[in-house]
């Protein structure tokens, strides 16, 4: 689990002084002298002690790039939309779940579960990362048992089970049933084949009536296991065939259909030659292929799906008696008053009512500081809540709405994109008919030309077929797209495209965002000032969410938060104390007069000292220098699209040595700007995290997204990216030109092999141990060349 | 040369056996957590 690549994207600020102690739990550091950094994760500890599984801390690999085990206020969810009651009086929920670090994760997760009573099943699935819960009693009961998971620490997401991805089980299982099928065919097939080859060479040859003896058993294994096995190749080309058009599928199911027939034939004349085979062993190694695509497809998927349902949220409407209801978003109705707690994304668009508050809206606009919300303020989904609670008014989510115009520019966007044709496609669609041409020229030219009877005639032309028929072309791309996925996967980054590939390979521009992509969530302090007090005003700041005191906080290191702080909303902090109040906030609201702020900045003023001023700037992530130079180094144009103004814009263009930058840009100009480029040859990577720069990331080539990104962009982007650096940019790119390069070795290696044995099948010359022979072995090598790609999966970003 | 006979159903005997035996762990989700067994051999004891 714990790859030394996936160490290199640990989720701490990088400023932030070697933590005095680490927590005895969760592994983030903690204040000096203390063993654990909150209460909640010695609550978890003692829970895990009591219950006698202490031996989860001694088994255990923390996973720097996973979410810390760290139990926060748990987010309330309405567990029982979810819950299904089997027939038998058992409950089961399935739920999404977060922070699972390694197997001792699991053991943890499962033995917690199997000590609460009424518990059937508990089981965690570490490859699609769910937990599936079965209990008897109160279907009531899931609050609890959720509750206790949470406890330790998990953040768990019940999950809408919907119908998409069980067919898409149901499609793996029915492929993996056709593979078994025609490997126990091609095993047993073989085997015979072996013995009839051996048989012919021998000076003591078999006699005719063994040889139709074998040749009719291999008949009876192969037919029946072709008709099932073949059954996903021929579903397809003849769907293609009806719409007038033709795939990779077409040649495959004629060159095994047909070969079948001729061997049958061939066997009903006690002729001396059969293929079944070479048939089966051929729909074999098809079938092979095809999985691998499918398994690079369906954890695409299953990566989509965890994404939306992890950051899906419930929104608490608040009923005309007073009482809360949790509902999901799309069930909130135009007029429902929705609260707000401190600490929440806002998950519908609408107008404030009552309270009044800050808003962090970077996520929407990209305004890197947060405003101020009182009643009548117009809302979006997906600002976050950093002051007190509020209760918004929904408004339609219908025409004048940030979000429905950016929906509408993605939409627009992307429906004037070209469609990408992947490279196996585009190989198969000249390969068919030469492939067809071929096999029909053999047939015509023995027949009519060198006057050879027609069994023959048509035996050749099947020969043809089978050494043509694409076996190591399907293999060529899916096993490089697996190989590629799973080592993506290991470095934090998830491909959500199964195309998403092949298209990074072909990126020659990149565009960023700035706020939130290549500058961090929080600020960096700027000004020099007394250690002393920055340490005092970081333990007045750590109890409160603005994020100019989360920024203080995490530029003094650890610090004890102190007690009794109370917070103005929108003016600061202050304390009481024996010699008077100690106050943190704006200039005003600490009593100075002179002068007026020039950027973000806090006062600190203490009975009896002069107030302190910190200053505070955006902060580049920690690598974004370093990767934007092995980008350069790569031969890439860089750009900047921002909506922030242009002074801070220009810093960061400057500090990374970006001469091409906007600032100020409305999502319809970055869109514009996008496809400006992309009409000049341009293939845009997109890297963008806000609303704002969705339709922008849906209108390039390809896209990526910071997994803090807003949620209609993790949904647009092609690939996103964990954890605080930008090295997953540079190693996904590197990565898929890699790929790239193996995947055009592999197609020159299937294609050379074609051209030095189709001669031979033309001639008549391959005999069908030839042609099991060539087959096995180009697709071996094939597969070999693609397993090559693993090699090296460890090296990148140790810099970084 | 009966004796082939008798060897060619031997072995497709075992092979279908082999077959049924991986459709049926196919069907008792055997193959849907890889990563977890994987892991789980590791802590799998007391229970």
């Amino acid at each position: 689990m714990a790859q030394p690549l996936a160490a290199t994207l640990d989720d701490f600020p990088p400023t932030q002084a070697i933590a005095d102690a680490i927590c005895a739990h969760c592994g983030q550091p903690a204040p000096a002298g203390r063993t654990f950094c909150c209460t909640g994760c010695a609550a978890a500890h003692d829970m895990i002690q009591g219950l006698g599984l202490g031996r989860y801390y001694e088994q255990r690999v923390l996973d720097a790039a996973e979410r810390a085990p760290k139990p926060e206020p748990a987010e309330r969810w309405d567990l029982a939309r979810h819950v299904v009651d089997k027939p038998d009086g058992t409950h089961e929920l399935t739920l999404a779940i977060d922070g699972l670090q390694c197997g001792a994760c699991v053991w943890l997760i499962e033995s917690v579960l199997a000590k609460q009573p009424g518990i059937t099943a508990g089981r965690v699935n570490m490859t699609t990362r769910r937990l599936r819960l079965a209990w008897r009693g109160a279907a009531g009961d899931a609050e609890r048992l959720v509750g206790r998971i949470e406890a330790l620490g998990y953040r768990l997401v019940p999950f809408d089970m919907r119908a998409l991805s069980a067919a898409q089980d149901q499609a793996g299982r029915a492929l993996l049933r056709a593979l078994a099928v025609a490997g126990f065919a091609a095993g047993n097939v073989m085997f015979i084949s072996i013995g009839i080859w051996a048989g012919q060479t021998m000076s003591d040859p078999i006699g005719p009536a063994m040889l139709a003896l074998l040749h009719w058993i291999s008949a009876a294994i192969t037919m029946p296991a072709i008709a099932y096995a073949g059954r996903p190749f021929f579903a397809s080309a003849w769907a293609a065939l009806k719409q007038r058009r033709t795939n990779m599928d077409v040649p495959i199911s004629i060159g095994v259909i047909l070969v079948t027939v001729m061997s049958l034939v061939e066997t009903i004349q006690h002729g001396e030659h059969t293929y079944f085979d070479s048939a089966v062993t051929l729909l074999f190694f098809l079938l092979i292929g095809r999985y691998l695509d499918h398994m690079a497809r369906g954890r695409a998927r299953a990566t989509a799906e965890q994404l939306l349902t992890l950051r899906a949220s419930d929104v608490a409407v608040l009923l005309a008696d007073g009482t809360i209801q949790r509902r999901a978003q799309e069930q909130v109705a135009e007029g429902d008053r929705i609260l707000v707690a401190t600490g929440e994304r806002i998950g519908v668009d609408g107008v404030v009512d009552q309270g009044q508050s800050l808003l962090d809206t970077s996520l929407v606009t990209g305004e890197s500081l947060p405003a101020n919300a009182s009643a009548g303020t117009k809302v979006f989904a997906g600002t976050l809540n950093l002051g007190a609670a509020l209760t918004v008014r929904a408004t339609a989510t219908g025409e004048t709405t940030l979000l429905a115009e950016c929906v509408r520019l993605i939409e627009a966007a992307e429906a004037r994109r070209s469609r990408f044709v992947v490279i196996a496609d585009r190989v198969a669609r000249r390969y068919a008919p030469a492939v067809h041409l071929c096999a029909l020229t053999t047939f015509l030219g023995w027949y009519f030309w060198m006057d050879a009877p027609l069994g023959y005639s048509l035996l050749t032309a099947a020969a043809v077929l089978i050494i043509t028929c694409p076996c190591a072309l399907a293999l060529a791309v899916p096993a490089v797209q697996v190989i590629a996925t799973g080592r993506l996967f290991r470095a934090g980054i998830l491909l959500k495209s199964p195309t998403a590939l092949e298209r990074l390979a072909q990126v020659d521009t990149v565009v960023f965002d700035k706020t939130g992509t290549l500058t961090e969530p929080l600020l960096a302090l700027s000004n020099d000032v007394d250690p002393a007090a920055l340490r005092e005003a970081a333990g007045l700041a750590a109890t409160s969410r603005h994020p100019l005191a989360r920024s203080l906080v995490a530029a003094a290191g650890i610090v004890a938060p102190a007690d009794n702080v109370v917070e103005h909303q929108g003016l600061g902090l202050s304390l009481s104390g024996p010699n008077g109040e100690t106050r943190l906030g704006s200039r005003s609201f600490c009593g100075i007069e002179a002068g007026s702020a020039d950027g973000p900045e806090l006062w600190l003023a203490r009975p009896g000292a002069a107030p302190v001023r910190f200053s505070f700037d955006e902060r580049l992530r920690a690598d974004a220098l370093d990767v934007v130079a092995r980008l350069r180094g790569m031969g890439l144009r860089l750009r900047l699209i921002s909506g922030d103004r242009p002074e801070p814009v220009a810093r960061i263009a400057a500090a990374l040595g970006i001469e091409d930058w906007r600032a100020g840009c409305t999502p319809v100009e970055k869109v514009g700007l996008i496809e400006a480029w992309a009409r000049d040859g341009a293939k845009i990577l997109m890297v963008g995290d806000g609303l704002n720069d969705s339709p922008a990331l849906a209108a390039a080539h390809v896209s990526a997204s910071p997994a803090s990104a807003a949620d209609v962009s993790q949904t647009v982007a092609d690939l996103v990216f964990q954890g605080a650096k930008l090295a997953p940019v540079w190693i996904a790119l590197r990565t898929a030109v890699k790929s790239r390069r193996v995947m055009t070795e592999n197609l020159a290696l299937s294609i050379g092999y074609n051209v030095v044995m189709v001669p031979l099948a033309v001639a008549g010359l391959v005999t069908p141990w030839l042609a099991a022979a060539a087959m096995s072995s180009s697709s071996l090598l094939v597969m070999g060349n693609s397993l090559r790609l693993r090699k090296g999966a460890r090296a990148p970003g140790t810099k970084t | 040369m009966t004796v082939i006979l008798y060897l060619l159903a031997v072995s497709l005997v075992f092979g279908a056996g082999g077959l049924a035996i991986f459709l049926w762990s196919l069907r008792s989700g055997q193959y849907d957590d890889m990563e977890g067994a994987a892991n789980r051999i590791l802590f799998d004891e007391d229970r």
